[in-house]
């Protein structure tokens, strides 16, 4: 067959088409996957973020439209009332000051024991130091099913249950894993600055407390962050060693309010929400602002572990 | 007479400070570790002494459906939730660390829900899966599936719970994520030149450098998983027909609402066994997979 001019021009234009289509192929494969990624990372982030969105919407519902067939999304007016309603239809007051009592003890017991023990694992040398801290490490992993029938006997036996003991005395000797931690974070520090205080005829404990605490800030932040998370959410404990009402924390006024209300048809949900809502608050908050820490927090335990 | 040189006092402030968390451990772990296999041979009621009765409590449990139901919720919760977590977080990691924009933004979102009380998230699990007025059931409708009673329904209360998990899952990724920024880029770069796909570097690269960190999130997982309790305890009880009868609410049940100290001790030791061999058999068949960099 002869081509005429014509139809050469054209035939050339249609292979420098495919040409060009074939050559920018391995680019719009790329775009589409960076349009499948971008899309699964959102849809994943939505749907992280529904079940806290629905809480808040629930929250400002007025309670008629609790129980809507179909639900609703939007509040048909926002119902703040929900908020100091909830927080009076039982004590939450008395238990935000319960929590933050226990919270206040936890924390200072913590940053303070666990890192004396961990300066002893990190500076000093002794004689079976690294086997015991393997032991500390191993005690880590029992499970608190095993201890909490003997402890719960043993506070008995001293007097304690009903009382907010149990939940902060065992903070003050320090727990293995925020040992852990402050002993990663103090072999980051040269030893030459503990020589230099030792030079100056400084006492073990003054290098502790003058020298290693202050340059520990970061990693005391963290324990700080992650014992407050654990005091404040915290449930199974408070639940067996609390008994009278009005020593309850908030997680177990959460559960009253639930208990007392049921789930039904007439339950105060839109109340029950609210104060889920403000009592999720301050953990959001520290979290949010010290997001840094709590990362740091992970990454020293969970990937050099 | 000299007092004690540099090194005898480190020694001695050595001890002194480490005391302070062995006391704690030996009060608050070890010690009740030995009383509770000291307990569960015992029958007591603790408002009276207790009795010895040796193996008669653990035999008791064999012959106790409710122990075999409850192993049967948990180690099905275990093999489910466990797995399912850690692929889901990993996976998110991987893609964030495909040079996302906005990386602060993802981590913040994924990692909130790790966040929030056990209560908290049981209770609104409780409101969001509602099968009249939750959320879940209604995008489902509106795709035009009928959803399940979910927690009110024996055949989807676990699965609910095991969402759940999922759930709050994305705390780990940011371990997950972590490591793989730790992977040394020079790594991917020499593969690239030797002619790898992406395919190849995931699989000979990234899978393999970040064994350790899976290998560490497995066990630390299954040691959870298997000592589960708030969800049954506030979002289901237990049922519907015991269907997310946990053990560990059985063993709340016996302890602390009938007082049955030394059969829920034979519980908790049994737990203890179970999960100690779990975490055995998981370190001796890591070695199979496992890479550690400095080995080589």
């Amino acid at each position: 067959m002869r081509l005429v001019s014509g139809d050469a021009v054209a035939a050339a234009t249609l292979l420098e088409r495919r040409q060009a289509i074939v050559e920018s192929w391995p680019k719009i494969r790329r775009t589409i996957g960076r349009a499948v990624l971008y899309a699964v990372i959102i849809g994943g982030a939505v749907i992280e973020l529904i079940p806290l969105a629905w809480m808040l919407m629930s929250s400002l519902k007025p309670n008629w439209e609790l129980f809507r067939i179909p639900p609703t999304w939007i509040p048909s007016r926002l119902a703040w009332e929900s908020y100091p309603e909830g927080l009076t239809y039982l004590p939450f007051g008395r238990y935000f000051l319960n929590t933050g009592l226990i919270v206040v003890g936890t924390v200072l017991g913590q940053m303070l024991a666990a890192s004396l023990v961990a300066f002893s694992f990190a500076r000093l040398r002794w004689p079976g130091r690294d086997v015991i801290f393997l032991l500390f490490l191993a005690c880590q992993m029992v499970p608190q099913a095993v201890t909490i029938i003997p402890e719960y006997v043993l506070f008995k036996w001293l007097g304690w249950t009903n009382s907010f003991y149990p939940l902060v005395v065992p903070s003050w000797f320090g727990k293995p894993y925020f040992i852990f931690l402050m002993r990663q974070f103090f072999l980051t520090i040269p030893r030459e600055y503990d020589d230099a205080a030792r030079i100056d005829g400084c006492s073990n404990y003054g290098i502790f407390f003058r020298l290693m605490l202050p340059l520990s800030k970061p990693a005391l932040g963290v324990v700080a962050i992650y014992q407050f998370k654990f005091s404040w959410n915290a449930f199974f404990r408070p639940l067996i060693f609390l008994h009278s009402t009005e020593r309850f924390t908030l997680s177990l006024g959460l559960r009253l309010f639930h208990n007392v209300e049921g789930g039904g048809a007439d339950a105060r949900w839109n109340q029950l929400m609210a104060v889920s809502f403000l009592v999720t608050l301050p953990v959001l908050i520290v979290f949010f602002f010290l997001q840094k820490m709590f990362v740091q927090g992970i990454v020293i335990t969970g990937v050099k572990g | 007479m000299r007092s004690l040189t540099i090194r005898q006092k480190e020694m001695r402030d050595g001890y002194v400070m480490m005391s302070l968390g062995a006391l704690g451990l030996l009060i608050f772990v070890i010690g009740p570790v030995i009383a509770a296999f000291g307990i569960s041979l015992t029958d007591w009621l603790i408002l009276k002494p207790p009795t010895f009765v040796g193996l008669r409590n653990y035999r008791n449990l064999m012959d106790d459906p409710l122990f075999w139901q409850s192993l049967k919720v948990t180690s099905t919760y275990v093999g489910t939730s466990v797995p399912l977590g850690i692929a889901g977080a990993f996976a998110i990691a991987l893609l964030l660390n495909q040079g996302v924009k906005g990386i602060a933004l993802w981590r913040t979102i994924y990692y909130m829900p790790a966040v929030v009380s056990g209560v908290v998230i049981s209770l609104l699990w409780i409101w969001v899966f509602h099968p009249d007025w939750g959320i879940v059931n209604d995008l489902l409708a509106r795709v035009g599936i009928q959803g399940p009673g979910w927690l009110y329904d024996h055949n989807w209360a676990l699965p609910t719970l095991v969402l759940m998990s999922l759930w709050t899952a994305g705390g780990s990724m940011v371990i997950y994520l972590a490591g793989l920024q730790g992977v040394p880029t020079q790594l991917y770069e020499a593969a690239s030149i030797d002619g790898a796909n992406a395919w190849h570097r995931f699989w000979h690269i990234t899978l393999p450098m970040m064994t350790p960190v899976i290998l560490f999130q497995l066990i630390m997982g299954v040691i959870g998983s298997f000592q589960v309790f708030t969800p049954a305890f506030i979002a289901t009880a237990g049922g519907p027909a015991n269907a997310t009868f946990f053990y560990n609410y059985y063993l709340y049940r016996n302890a602390f609402t009938v007082f049955k100290m030394g059969y829920s001790s034979a519980q908790a030791v049994i737990l203890f066994v179970i999960i100690l061999v779990c975490t055995v058999i998981i370190m001796r068949q890591s070695e199979a997979w496992i890479y550690y960099e400095g080995q080589r």
